[in-house]
């Protein structure tokens, strides 16, 4: 018996000993943790924070990244709470309303000057400012494509097409901040009821909805569809590693949204906070959207990017963002009732 | 007893004074009890009035069910989540059952190998079938031919995948019923002369009846509250599961989650009681004379039972087989040469290598802690002396979280622990909340193991103890825990298992700082980065196999050094 009993608390006091180890392992120490939400695609997040700490490297950022939909409702449910510090790269329409909501810290960031007067809230304290403009575009599998007979689109009401039926994925605008931006474009360019009259049309075209705006191009890429509603720099990135793609701009012209920055109301690291707002509006930040991104906030900066198409800042629509952001929640409601229930039984 | 014996037992003057023994007992027990209030009864009953009140707070009555039942698009998946389950239900149990009786009443060899094959899906998360489907049977699928034009996409996908996942769960209770025959039964039968088609009806069903009963609600508890499979490979086929996910996850409408949480809830509860009347009935069917009934050899049945045995394997087998290699394949199907590309997580969403880290920290977490709680639970219930109502209450909240699906559990904990006047709301975004819940989750199970070991030891271990005026913990070390070593590895090993692979409750509870293996697949998934998903779906595997072979090893090592008093 003694010997089973010693046995046991010796594997006992490993184990305590063990967990507890891990418990009370070290924890890297920073001077300050500012939290960061955000919707930039994730490969980007470590190189925004790396080359953010080059120049404040004791300002941690613990990233909170997930789809613009997803984020912007998470941030409204924590607003009598709030967790974030910091919104970097989330869409505009999601940022004026929470401004609307008193969500926002205005701030005049250094260098606000330099930046084109469309990427910045109004007034001499803004409340956002933009970073790099991201745009609808069409992800064409051209292996595909051949495959099943189809010939690529010009348009985006080439996209009814019954030729197309059943190859098209595009995301859902309620998680989806390309998905939102698609449909307030259509409805902007061909008004509420020739735009929702499209929708139908297209509706019936649809394979299915997904829920990430990146993930109908990535489908595209692997031929899982034919055709992916998407934007074009998830197409430019697909196209990198290999993928059959054909990146369209449609002739109607391309829904475009900005992702921005701003500070949040009530955050505890106001100052940490004022300086990355700060950095993210300098030109060595700018110079890292244009890695990416081929509309920056400051223009004379903007080189041209590899696998993009040529033509975007002249499809871009002059998009109406005070529009979008006062009709969104109608929107949406609207596109929930009309195409959600792709679920229903299929006799 | 009888009636007069009852009632001198409950009569209150002959109670005796409780020993200084006796208290620390029961504060034991009431420590455990706060434990399974706090983490279990409290939110799900915060989760059942917010499913009652507005967006702000207000109570507004069933006014949220109205407008649920008005909103066709939910509630077809009402319909939608209990034909799938019903259709998995049937098909798995017909496979299961028959898996075991080749494994019970035939002479196929390797037996052991197979039964290990068949506990292949408890290793893995329920997404990585969907995403071995996708592989298998989606537009590029490998094998998509089969499907004759149907898409993978939706009932038929949900249901494979399903089949696979529930399947173990089936066929570990179908064996233990049908290896309880009674050979005489047979004996009798066949002088009888019955023939084997009767035989069949009238004594194996029979024998194994609550067998396949407590197997088909089982599965269909399962399958109706999984949550990875329908996400991976549903398509726009909405089930309960993934709307309460859209709802809070995509729409943040909590509210509103909470309702169909409490509508998937009622079918969970119901399987539940029935399967816990049905088990009850289950005991003493053999009686001490029954002779225990030995497959004779037949070769044309044999060949056939081992031909079925092999083909449900390679089903299994291929599985994973797919997405391992959907996993090494650069860009698949434009690029099929082999590569590690995919395991950059550290790129992708879901939270990088540091997922997989932090799943591995939180199984080790879960059972440790897990184990402790459970144990000293199971122990105080069954060993405990007087407080009785203390102890039916306990035993009650011990064997409610196996009828509470995880998706649900987790949406509670969220109106519970982040609610800001909870003074345990620190605990949100934690890792030790993701450890609460998952114990939490999985503490039936493993609250049965403890007290089946438990109750296999004599009483009078305790009785002689306190006579020779030992306290009650010191049995517990000295003799309790050193002889319930198996069990107590064996709940360890099954929390671990289980929290590496699960999704349903940690999915609404990880923080920035605690992404977990297993949401990182989904989210990778949802992303559009499959093959990364099925990469991180590979190693949870790995791990939970490597963890499972080491528990073997070092249980057999344990077995020899502790066990010996068992044979004599």
């Amino acid at each position: 018996m003694n010997e089973i009993s010693s046995l046991t608390s010796r594997i006992a006091g490993w184990t305590v000993g063990g967990v507890l180890a891990a418990l009370f392992a070290v924890s890297t120490a920073w001077a300050e943790t500012l939290t960061v939400y955000t919707a930039v695609e994730a490969e980007d997040l470590k190189k925004y924070a790396a080359r953010f700490n080059e120049d404040y490297p004791d300002i941690q950022i613990k990233w909170v990244r997930d789809s613009t939909g997803i984020v912007t409702a998470k941030l409204l449910a924590e607003k009598d709470n709030p967790k974030a510090d910091v919104i970097w790269g989330l869409a505009a329409t999601s940022l004026l309303l929470m401004k609307k909501e008193g969500m926002l810290h205005p701030y005049a960031p250094v260098g606000l000057e330099k930046l084109d007067p469309k990427f910045k809230d109004k007034g001499s304290a803004p409340y956002w400012t933009g970073m790099d403009a991201w745009v609808a575009a069409i992800c064409y599998n051209t292996v595909e494509a051949k495959k099943h007979g189809l010939t690529p689109p010009r348009s985006w009401k080439d996209l009814t097409n019954v030729q197309y039926k059943g190859h098209v994925a595009m995301p859902n605008p309620n998680s989806s901040g390309t998905g939102f931006l698609d449909v307030s474009s259509w409805l902007q360019m061909f008004g509420e009821n020739d735009g929702w009259a499209f929708m139908d049309n297209l509706h019936k075209n649809i394979n299915h909805y997904t829920h990430s705006g990146s993930k109908p191009c990535k489908q595209a890429a692997r031929g899982e569809v034919a055709i992916g509603v998407s934007f074009a720099f998830r197409g430019a990135k697909s196209k990198a590693q290999g993928a059959p793609l054909e990146i369209i701009i449609p002739s109607e012209g391309i829904g475009w949204d900005m992702e921005a920055t701003a500070i949040v109301k009530g955050t505890k690291n106001l100052k940490a906070a004022q300086k990355l707002v700060d950095w993210s509006v300098t030109e060595k930040a700018n110079k890292m959207y244009n890695e990416g991104y081929a509309v920056i906030a400051i223009p004379e900066l903007a080189k041209e990017v590899k696998y993009f198409p040529p033509g975007i800042i002249e499809a871009m629509i002059n998009n109406n963002f005070e529009w979008a952001a006062e009709n969104r929640k109608r929107i949406l409601k609207e596109w929930q009732r009309r195409y959600d229930s792709k679920s229903e039984p299929k006799s | 007893m009888s009636r007069a014996a009852a009632e001198v037992l409950s009569a209150p003057i002959v109670k005796p004074k409780a020993s200084r023994d006796d208290r620390m007992m029961r504060a034991f027990m009431g420590v455990i009890g706060v434990y399974l209030l706090v983490s279990l009864a409290l939110p799900l009953y915060v989760m059942l009035s917010k499913s009652l009140e507005d967006h702000d707070g207000a109570f507004v009555g069933i006014a949220n069910y109205i407008e649920y039942f008005s909103t066709p698009a939910l509630a077809y998946s009402i319909n939608n989540s209990l034909y799938i389950a019903t259709v998995t239900t049937v098909i798995t149990v017909v496979l299961a059952f028959t898996f075991a009786y080749a494994l019970t009443r035939s002479c196929i060899p390797f037996k052991g190998l197979f039964k290990s094959i068949t506990m292949i899906p408890i290793l893995v998360p329920s997404l990585l079938p969907g995403i071995a489907l996708v592989y298998l049977f989606g537009n590029q699928g490998l094998i998509t031919g089969l499907l004759m034009g149907n898409s993978i996409y939706g009932p038929i996908g949900i249901v494979i995948a399903e089949v696979f996942f529930t399947l173990p769960h089936a066929i570990i209770i179908i064996i233990t019923s049908l290896s309880i025959a009674d050979s005489r039964l047979y004996e009798a039968a066949i002088s009888l002369r019955a023939s084997k088609l009767r035989i069949f009806f009238t004594v194996t069903i029979p024998g194994c009846r609550y067998g396949l009963i407590s197997a088909a609600f089982v599965v269909f508890t399962l399958a109706i509250t999984d949550f990875g499979a329908p996400k991976v490979i549903g398509g726009d086929f909405n089930v309960l599961a993934t709307d309460i996910y859209k709802q809070v996850i995509g729409q943040q409408n909590f509210e509103m989650g909470a309702v169909v949480s409490v509508v998937l809830l009622i079918p969970a509860v119901l399987a539940f009681m029935v399967d816990r009347v049905v088990q009850r009935k289950q005991v003493a069917l053999l009686s001490a004379r029954a002779v225990p009934l030995e497959p004779q050899p037949k070769r044309g049945f044999d060949l056939v039972m081992l031909g079925y045995v092999v083909l449900v394997s390679i089903f299994l087998i291929g599985m994973l087989a797919v997405c391992q290699y959907a996993a090494l394949v650069k860009f698949y199907p434009y690029d099929l040469s082999l590569g590690l590309h995919n395991y950059r997580f550290d790129v992708m969403d879901g939270g990088g290598w540091d997922a997989y880290y932090n799943s591995i920290k939180m199984a080790l977490y879960t059972a440790f802690f897990g184990t402790i709680v459970v144990f000293s639970g199971a122990y105080l219930v069954e060993k405990g002396r007087g407080f009785r109502h203390g102890r039916a209450a306990f035993q009650f909240l011990a064997m409610m979280p196996m009828a509470v699906p995880g998706l649900v559990l987790g949406l509670a904990y969220i109106f519970f622990f982040n609610h800001p006047d909870n003074p345990l709301g620190f605990l949100y975004h934690t890792m030790a909340i993701l450890v609460i819940s998952t114990i939490t989750h999985f503490y039936t199970v493993s609250h049965l193991t403890a007290l089946t070991a438990l109750k296999q030891l004599d009483a009078e271990f305790e009785a002689v103890a306190s006579s020779l005026k030992q306290p009650f913990y010191k049995t517990f070390v000295r003799v309790t825990v050193p002889v319930c070593l198996p069990a107590i590895l064996d709940i360890s090993i099954y929390l671990f298992v289980n929290a590496m692979t699960t999704v349903s409750a940690v999915i609404f509870l990880y923080g920035p700082d605690t992404n977990l293996a297993s949401v990182a697949v989904l989210n990778m998934d949802d992303a559009g980065d499959i093959a990364p998903a099925a990469a991180m779906g590979m190693m949870i595997f790995y791990t939970a196999a490597g963890v499972r072979v080491l528990h073997y090893f070092g249980s057999r090592w344990l077995e020899r050094r502790t066990q010996a008093w068992r044979v004599r």
